[in-house]
């Protein structure tokens, strides 16, 4: 008994002192746990918060609203419009193959277009977003939100999208929009930034350069999702800015005259206001509907869009390295009258062909001119008068006026990749690009625009209308907010030495078109309001053989590829003048018949319309 | 002292019984079951279903079967000691040899009216058991070979039919119960350190030895981010509802991180994770301070009981709850590696609660019994 009582006594110590070591862990412990969770919760708390709402926050980017384009007067040229669209995310159709072939049914796809949607199907995730179509008309949507019931999984879509009211008229200008590509976003840090399925982006002309400005910013939608990702509940919408505005200095008027102009023929137009350097029209024909690109165009309509031998996917008043023809002789003369080669009564004979440094050069005219002074040379566009000048000046002194007055140059400088620079050559170029001395011969022949010598129509659009203002230089701008960008101060630098000179050249213009024997004498108006003076060109896309100057066949006789191209360049009205433009008929042979008449159609609108621009700018002015 | 104990015993009136009641324990208890319950009904998204209806009917079921359980005489616990140890073993037996698998490890056996974890019922019974064989124990005899052979096979035994099940955490957790036993029984405490000693340095030799996904959990421990959609998804996901808790939570039924279905297991193993995310730091430190209190009255109960089978259980089963409180907190603050293991009471599931109760049923009747003394 007293063995057992004191082996209790001590069973109760040991068991005791080791409760105590136990409950001091145990203390221990839940110290620790405590501090765990005061770490978490207390001092990780905000890591864990946005770690939380990351979780069941998720955001839905909507496509932006893109900026339109409006003329002068505040037409829409490039605006949008409500697209009715069908989407379907594969993930949530129950039986997807039933959807499809129903849908396919109520829509009446085609066999082709019902195998490209089941295409693009296999290329998404399944639970991305698969456009089944994405312009209904109205037919069809309803139709379609009519058996909705049916169609488990089918999203009805209204969303907007980019609409060319004027089609092929602004085509070249504006440039149209289509689907971003990989290279477009990789690119463009805005369209990065705002990317969604399906997103619109500019890929030619104006919407491409002001991809920055047109694109706005996405709607953002964000939702609360499980962890299956399904939406429980929008928390929020936070509207996106629609992209700005754009105002061209462009007249739709005379732009659609341009296109009625070129119709059937492959050429370039454009006006400029020869002050401010507004650019009031500018064209390339032949064109094309942009609305076709907009939801992707067909591989049928694409293949005769590309195959077009007269080229409409080329912007030809920017792309075009046209020879100049006569139309560089203003130029030529300006040139030689500034360096002291000749003055007014300097005069040359012609025979209608001219022998230096044995070859032979002809006028166009077989006959000759007889005795011809600047302003006849100029009136009657006599080769031979202007072979001798350039003999005279040489080439290095043309080039250097021709660059001044902004040929060989790009016009608008960075604001359209495709632009080209033309080419004004001289001794200097020719030894660095071709490794070859410049020869007199050469000299001769650019002295009438041929040769080495190309410029765009927008060049000579610019260089025709720095003649008309006097001799000024200006800067040609598009979007009407940019005219105090570009422009750099008030004031107008002059480009020539004697503004004499530049009188001269202006008066001799006019004399080629208003009076008897010059060139453009049919297209002249007589009418004060309306009077322009201009200078044709023909230029040659080939040499012309012997043979064919005997034959001398008119111009339908020839083949299409081998006729000359036309080209126009004209200011008016001729007192107090304003507008300059340059014509340019591809394969439209003689410059006075095809080229100059389009400009008296032209130079009648343009000045009428001058009035009404001059009231809205009134007008604008009164309601500031 | 014969005489002494009969008279005590006679006083063991019914009367009698409500007044020994402990009732901070009892209130502990039940505040425990009421908490569990609320949580409940936010994991089930602010509704009455299911887990809430079925979670309800054990708590009363379970709480009424304690109150009885603490009314029969801790004697009556005593003589079934052996004899309830046999019996889980036996269920053990038939779990291995007609349970019902269900995701992949066979635990549960189905008794017609409920499906019972037998190895839930081992934590607490293996506790009965060798606290009846210590309790007559001579302290010399305590740290003899047979001894310590003889209740280690005890406590292999169960562990052993648990691991095959598979479920190695809740084998884990019967391990501990046991070698609780043997810590208040006083083994040389040599013992516990040797043996601790030899767990570290055989470590690399179990990993080795460990099932592909057990493995997957220990290195999914050591590092989460690792595979965060897959082994690694319940632990971070059950951290980021915690952290973000806050000091104050989120408010009743506005965890996030819980009815967006982020939260895995949230009725069982996390349901801690999801009160601390409604009820933020403030309100996990008050449920750990119940727990607390909890614990601290079954101490209490074991300190002041005369007998020693009393004590030694009461210290024995305080322990391993502290212990499952504990792992069950740690695994879902990312301080352990996921091993299925529930929280007491919180957590749903019928056999966890039964044998928590029946744990709680035995200290309350050792309070209520407090004289009883067991020759």
């Amino acid at each position: 008994m007293f063995n057992s009582s004191s082996d209790n006594v001590k069973k109760l110590n040991s068991i005791n002192r080791r409760m105590f070591i136990t409950g001091s862990i145990k203390f221990f412990i839940m110290v620790g746990i405590v501090s765990r969770l005061f770490f978490l919760q207390v001092k990780e708390n905000k890591k864990y918060l946005t770690l939380s709402d990351k979780n069941r926050i998720r955001e839905w980017k909507l496509a932006p609203v893109r900026g339109e384009f409006h003329d002068y007067f505040g037409n829409v040229i490039a605006g949008n419009f409500e697209a009715y669209q069908l989407h379907i995310i594969p993930e949530q159709v129950d039986d997807f193959r039933y959807v499809i072939y129903r849908i396919k049914d109520l829509l009446e796809l085609s066999d082709k277009e019902f195998r490209k949607v089941l295409k693009k199907k296999n290329e998404i995730k399944p639970w991305e977003t698969l456009i089944v179509s994405d312009n209904l008309n109205w037919q069809k949507f309803s139709k379609v939100n009519n058996h909705l019931y049916d169609l488990n999984g089918v999203k009805p879509v209204i969303s907007i999208s980019r609409n060319y009211p004027y089609k092929e008229n602004f085509t070249h200008l504006i440039g149209y929009v289509s689907q971003a590509n990989q290279d477009d976003i990789e690119s463009t840090d805005s369209i990065k930034k705002n990317f969604v399925p399906g997103l619109k982006v500019g890929k030619v002309g104006l919407e491409k350069s002001f991809e920055e400005k047109l694109i706005g910013t996405n709607d953002i939608e964000r939702y609360e999702v499980n962890a299956y990702g399904r939406r429980i509940s929008q928390l929020e919408f936070q509207k996106g800015e629609k992209g700005k505005n754009l105002r061209l200095t462009i007249d739709t008027e005379v732009q659609k005259l341009t296109n009625d102009l070129l119709k059937d023929k492959a050429g370039s137009i454009c006006v400029m206001d020869i002050y401010t350097g507004a650019v009031i029209a500018m064209h390339s024909s032949p064109s094309f509907d942009p609305n076709l690109f907009v939801f992707g165009i067909s591989q049928d309509e694409w293949q005769l869009i590309r195959n077009d031998p007269m080229k409409p996917l080329v912007n030809k008043t920017l792309q075009g390295n046209y020879s100049p023809g006569s139309t560089i002789k203003p130029i030529v003369a300006l040139s030689a009258l500034e360096n002291g080669i000749i003055d007014t009564n300097f005069t040359v004979k012609c025979t209608g062909k001219t022998e230096m440094y044995d070859q032979t050069y002809h006028c166009w005219k077989k006959k000759g001119h007889g005795f011809v002074s600047l302003r006849n040379a100029m009136k009657q566009s006599c080769d031979t008068y202007f072979y001798e000048i350039s003999r005279k000046l040489g080439v290095d002194r043309l080039s250097e006026t021709a660059k001044k007055f902004g040929l060989g140059e790009k016009v608008f400088g960075d604001l359209f990749d495709i632009e080209k620079k033309g080419l004004i050559p001289n001794t200097q170029w020719k030894k660095n690009a071709l490794g070859k001395g410049w020869l007199l011969g050469e000299t001769i022949i650019t002295g009438i625009g041929q040769g080495y010598i190309q410029t765009t129509p927008i060049q000579l659009c610019l260089m025709t209308a720095q003649i008309a203002n006097g001799g000024y230089k200006i800067y040609p701008h598009i979007v009407s907010e940019d005219k105090k960008k570009v422009h750099p101060a008030d004031k107008y630098t002059p480009l020539y030495e004697n503004s004499k000179n530049i009188r001269i050249i202006k008066d001799a213009m006019f004399g080629s078109t208003n009076e008897v024997m010059g060139t453009s004498y049919r297209s002249r108006i007589d009418n004060p309001k309306y009077q322009f003076a201009g200078k044709t060109g023909t230029a040659q896309v080939k040499k012309i053989t012997e043979r064919e100057r005997e034959l001398d066949l008119k111009t339908f006789e020839i083949p299409y590829e081998q006729r000359d191209h036309a080209l126009y360049i004209a200011f008016g009205p001729y007192k107090n003048p304003r507008y300059a433009l340059s014509i340019i008929v591809e394969h439209g042979g003689n410059g006075s018949t095809t080229a100059a008449p389009m400009a008296t159609k032209l130079f009648k609108l343009i000045i009428d319309r001058h009035v009404i621009r001059q009231l809205m700018d009134d007008k604008r002015y009164l309601e500031i | 002292m014969y005489q002494h104990t009969r008279l005590t015993t006679n006083r063991f009136g019914f009367f009698q019984k409500f007044k020994n009641f402990d009732y901070i324990l009892l209130f502990c208890i039940l505040l425990l079951g009421f908490i569990s319950l609320t949580t409940m009904y936010s994991t089930d998204g602010g509704e009455v279903l299911f887990h809430t209806k079925s979670h309800f009917t054990k708590l009363i079921v379970f709480t009424i079967m304690m109150v009885i359980i603490s009314f029969i005489n801790i004697k009556y616990w005593f003589a079934v000691g052996y004899l309830s140890y046999i019996a889980v073993i036996g269920l053990l037996i038939a779990t291995y040899l007609f349970g019902i698998t269900s995701s992949g490890s066979q635990r549960w056996i189905n008794l017609y009216f409920i499906n019972l974890q037998p190895s839930e019922l081992m934590k607490i019974f293996i506790i009965l058991c060798l606290a009846k064989y210590f309790h007559r124990m001579k302290i010399e005899n305590v740290n003899s070979v047979y001894t310590i052979l003889t209740s280690l096979i005890i406590i292999i035994l169960p562990m052993g039919l648990v691991i095959v099940q598979p479920d190695l955490g809740t084998s884990v957790l019967i391990g501990i119960s046991g070698i609780a036993v043997l810590w208040f029984a006083g083994i040389n405490h040599k013992y516990f350190i040797y043996t601790m000693l030899g767990f570290v340095i055989s470590l690399p030799f179990i990993i080795a030895f460990l099932k592909p996904y057990q493995k997957l959990r220990v290195l999914t421990f050591l590092n989460p981010d690792r595979d965060p959609l897959g082994a690694g998804y319940q632990i971070i996901q059950s951290k980021i509802a915690v952290g973000s808790g806050g000091i104050f939570g989120k408010g009743f039924l506005k965890g996030t991180q819980s009815y967006l279905e982020f939260l895995p297991e949230k009725h069982t193993d996390f349901i801690f994770t999801l009160f601390s995310e409604e009820f933020g730091f403030f309100g996990s430190a008050f449920l750990l301070i119940i727990y607390a209190i909890t614990i601290y009255r079954v101490i209490v109960i074991g300190a002041s009981s005369r007998s020693y089978f009393a004590k030694i259980f009461c210290y024995s089963f305080g322990a391993a709850i502290f212990v499952f409180i504990t792992i069950n907190m740690s695994m879902v603050l990312g301080l352990l590696p996921i091993v299925g293991s529930p929280l007491p009471i919180m957590s749903y599931g019928g056999s966890s609660m039964l044998a928590t109760m029946i744990g709680f049923g035995i200290v309350m009747s050792a309070r209520v019994h407090n004289q009883q003394m067991i020759a």
